[in-house]
């Protein structure tokens, strides 16, 4: 718990960044929009509808979708900026809805009585409607407040840290406690300031002034500490740290936190982590820069980034093939292969193995009709599935994707009776598990590779060198264990790690 | 009684509203002196309203112009026009987020006056329509109906203005408050010499403050008199039936009052 809270000051600056920010943007361009759209009036329906449709399509794929869209204008795609344009864009359509609802809605007798004491238009606007129309803007601002505090827990998986980075961590190791942590402090930051902006209504129309004072000075000092952290690093003379990147699933948790330690531990430059990110988030985030160091797998960067699904390799060619293409492509280095591979497998519970004489994949084919097969939400859309079920003739009699930490306890509890589990999974043994030999070939290798970007090899060859020297530390049964150790014995990953790398330093 | 003189205040010449096809206001002339009281009287879409309203350009005529003290409305600027002439809804139409202070100040602090000076007129103008200072610092929801009005008329007042323009102001207002709040209005604008012209569909109220009295009716002023002209020599039906409802109602009550015994205890 202590080591969760000691993230809680970081987690939760960034998420005031972000949520300030976002809000700014979104009231600094709904309300004049909706102010022009009760003037123009064929702005009106077009700009409502807009915000209608951005507001459907689901916040998660809102962000995620920011990240290929901020690539193709040539600008930073991951972290910050795509977190604070999908937040922004969120939250226009509250304000703007509310907006153009309260203008609308001052009484016509009012607006006649203003222009018939001689205001003008603009007059008319910020001595009369906008004054009534108040209640119902602030309303509006106080509905995407607590929409944006919330949503910028999903600006996780897109680089952008926030107190998201408690919960989807969280779900990845079930640490339940971290998962409490992110919603509790995001709750509470949602009530801040919903209460913060309310205050502020009420000394506007009741006219407190201490009250509104008061509320406006919080906000005011809000926004000067989340501008203030946010410029500082441009200010600061210190070293940029190595920023260490992780997909959201415990083994890159603990292997981002073991690199980490380890550059830290052999080279004393300051490291910091960027975890959950997702799965193609990661690569181009070390593409881009904004992340030094991440591990990937061979097969995932063959399939997803070389688009070579379709082509079928041995585990030398595929890692030569990955090298060239890291190296030729991107000008970033494969530092390093830990010694592990993490593939899908097949598995299925050992005392089905036993009773139907299960040993490799296809010994499977006749039993598939009866069986049903559970994977992760990614499995069934990746080119590994057509290959393995063509290759082996398989026809299930039910597919069911599931987020990848419900998988295993699904096949324990016979809800499924196969899943595609991930060769490094503690889980397998934990809860009997059989990895099937897939004795034709069909899944591409996965070879745990250290990916490193191309700061290093320019700015910190000494990092390279640290990184090198991992080459393979990590078998398949020493990873298994480690996983083991976060997902069914609830160690924190950042422990797990640290006593890898005391292991390994204390070892060389 | 007043003091009307011979200059023309407002003269409206061929005054036309339509909408589509729809005359609302059909030629409509008028001159006002400066210092009289016009009554435009009629029944609701009789277009003294519309009338109303184009003379401070709240609503643009279609044909037509009104000139305002010599000058043609068309050629200033319709907020400058309107800050120069008073104007009381019938609707009130007291700004509710303002205090009433405020509300009356409107219109001088659109002209920029100087913060000292507005206050002064401020309490002026509250004394001048019979109001208790100590309700400017209220909102207009505290204050009851014939309260709002009177600050509605000082609102119109609060600049000084040579013309006011009043759209039915005391139509909703019960008998007794509309009474008081004639009486004060009429006090009002002879101190003050104003220029009015004042719409309403209640005959009672137009035989009481009318200098002269114009009869619209679909869109047309059919007559325009002194009461007694119209109560003497009405020009047409209409407007001779319009007349024998008060005439008939006086009669009613005069005899009401001859039947009573005298000397009897009430």
């Amino acid at each position: 718990m202590t080591e969760l809270l000691a993230l809680l000051p970081s987690y939760l600056t960034a998420h005031l960044q972000l949520t300030l920010l976002a809000l700014l943007l979104s009231t600094g361009l709904s309300v004049p929009l909706g102010i022009a759209a009760t003037r123009i009036a064929w702005l009106e329906q077009p700009s409502l509808a807009l915000a209608g449709i951005i507001q459907t399509v689901p916040s998660l794929a809102l962000l995620a979708a920011m990240v290929p869209v901020l690539a193709a204008l040539d600008l930073q795609s991951i972290g910050f900026l795509p977190a604070i344009v999908g937040l922004t864009l969120y939250g226009v359509l509250p304000v703007l809805r509310n907006t153009v609802t309260g203008i609308a809605g001052v009484d016509p007798a009012l607006k006649e009585a203003a222009r018939g004491v001689g205001m003008t238009s603009r007059q008319q606007l910020l001595r009369v409607e906008l004054p009534l129309a108040m209640p119902v803007i602030v309303a509006g601002i106080r509905t995407a407040t607590v929409w944006v505090v919330g949503i910028a827990t999903l600006s996780t998986p897109v680089g952008a840290t926030s107190l998201g980075n408690y919960i989807f961590s969280g779900l990845q190791t079930r640490n339940y406690a971290a998962i409490l942590v992110g919603c509790v402090a995001a709750a509470g930051l949602a009530l801040l300031l919903d209460g913060l902006v309310r205050a502020i209504e009420v000394g506007l129309v009741r006219r407190r002034r201490g009250r509104l004072v008061a509320a406006l000075g919080s906000i005011a000092l809000l926004y000067a500490y989340a501008g203030g952290t946010l410029a500082a690093p441009m200010f600061s003379d210190r070293e940029r740290p190595i920023v260490v990147g992780a997909k959201s699933f415990t083994e890159q948790y603990i292997l981002s936190a073991a690199i980490a330690g380890w550059v830290e531990h052999q080279t004393g430059r300051p490291t910091s982590l960027l975890q959950s990110l997702g799965s193609l988030v990661a690569f181009d985030a070390v593409d881009s820069g904004e992340v030094d160091v991440y591990v990937d797998y061979t097969g995932t960067i063959w399939a997803n980034e070389m688009g070579r699904a379709q082509v079928r390799a041995g585990r030398a060619e595929m890692l030569e093939g990955v090298r060239d293409f890291l190296e030729a492509g991107h000008g970033m280095t494969l530092a390093t292969t830990l010694g592990f591979e993490n593939t899908y497998a097949l598995t299925v519970r050992a005392a089905d193995a036993d009773r139907f004489g299960l040993r490799t994949i296809g010994d499977l084919a006749n039993l598939a009709p009866r069986l049903a097969i559970g994977a992760d939400v990614e499995f069934f859309a990746r080119p590994e599935w057509p290959a393995v079920r063509d290759a082996y003739g398989l026809n299930f009699r039910e597919e069911r994707a599931m987020d990848a930490s419900l998988m295993y306890q699904a096949a324990a509890t016979e809800e499924v009776d196969v899943i595609s589990a991930y060769t490094t999974d503690g889980r397998i043994t934990a809860y009997d598990l059989l990895v099937l030999e897939d004795d034709r070939g069909a899944i591409p290798p996965y070879d745990a590779i250290v990916v490193a970007g191309a700061r290093l090899a320019r700015d910190a060859p000494d990092v390279l060198d640290a990184l090198a020297r991992l080459g393979g530390a990590i078998d398949a049964e020493r990873m298994r264990a480690m996983n083991l150790r976060v997902d069914e014995r609830g160690e924190d990953p950042a422990t797990v790690a640290a006593a890898f790398v005391e292991d390994l330093a204390g070892g060389r | 009684m007043t003091t009307v003189d011979d200059t023309v205040m407002i003269q409206a010449a061929g005054l036309t509203k339509r909408y589509g096809d729809a005359v609302v206001v059909d030629d409509f002339n008028l001159s006002v002196q400066a210092g009289e009281l016009v009554v435009l009287l009629g029944g609701s879409g009789s277009g003294k309203t519309t009338t109303l309203k184009m003379i401070n350009r709240l609503i643009e005529p279609t044909a037509g112009c009104v000139r305002l003290d010599g000058v043609d409305t068309a050629e200033l600027p319709p907020h400058e026009l309107r800050r120069r002439i008073g104007y009381v809804f019938q609707r009130i139409g007291l700004f509710p987020h303002m205090t009433v202070g405020e509300n009356v100040a409107v219109v001088p602090e659109l002209l920029g006056w100087p913060p000292g000076r507005i206050a002064a007129r401020v309490d002026e103008l509250l004394n001048l329509v019979e109001l208790d200072p100590t309700l400017r610092d209220r909102r207009p929801s505290e204050l009851s109906g014939g309260q709002q009005q009177r600050v509605g008329v000082a609102r119109g007042l609060a600049a000084e203005p040579r013309v006011m323009l009043l759209d039915e102001p005391f139509g909703a207002l019960d008998p007794v408050t509309r009474e008081r709040l004639q009486q004060s209005f009429l006090r009002i604008r002879t101190r003050l010499a104003l220029t009015t012209v004042f719409v309403t569909h209640d005959m009672t109220e137009a035989l009481t403050l009318a200098d002269r009295i114009g009869v619209m009716h679909g869109g047309r002023l059919l007559q325009l008199g002194t009461p007694r002209d119209l109560l003497t020599r009405p020009a047409d039906d209409y407007v001779d039936r319009l007349m024998s409802t008060p005439r008939r109602q006086a009669a009613v009550v005069e005899a009401l009052v001859e039947e009573t015994p005298r000397g009897t205890p009430s």
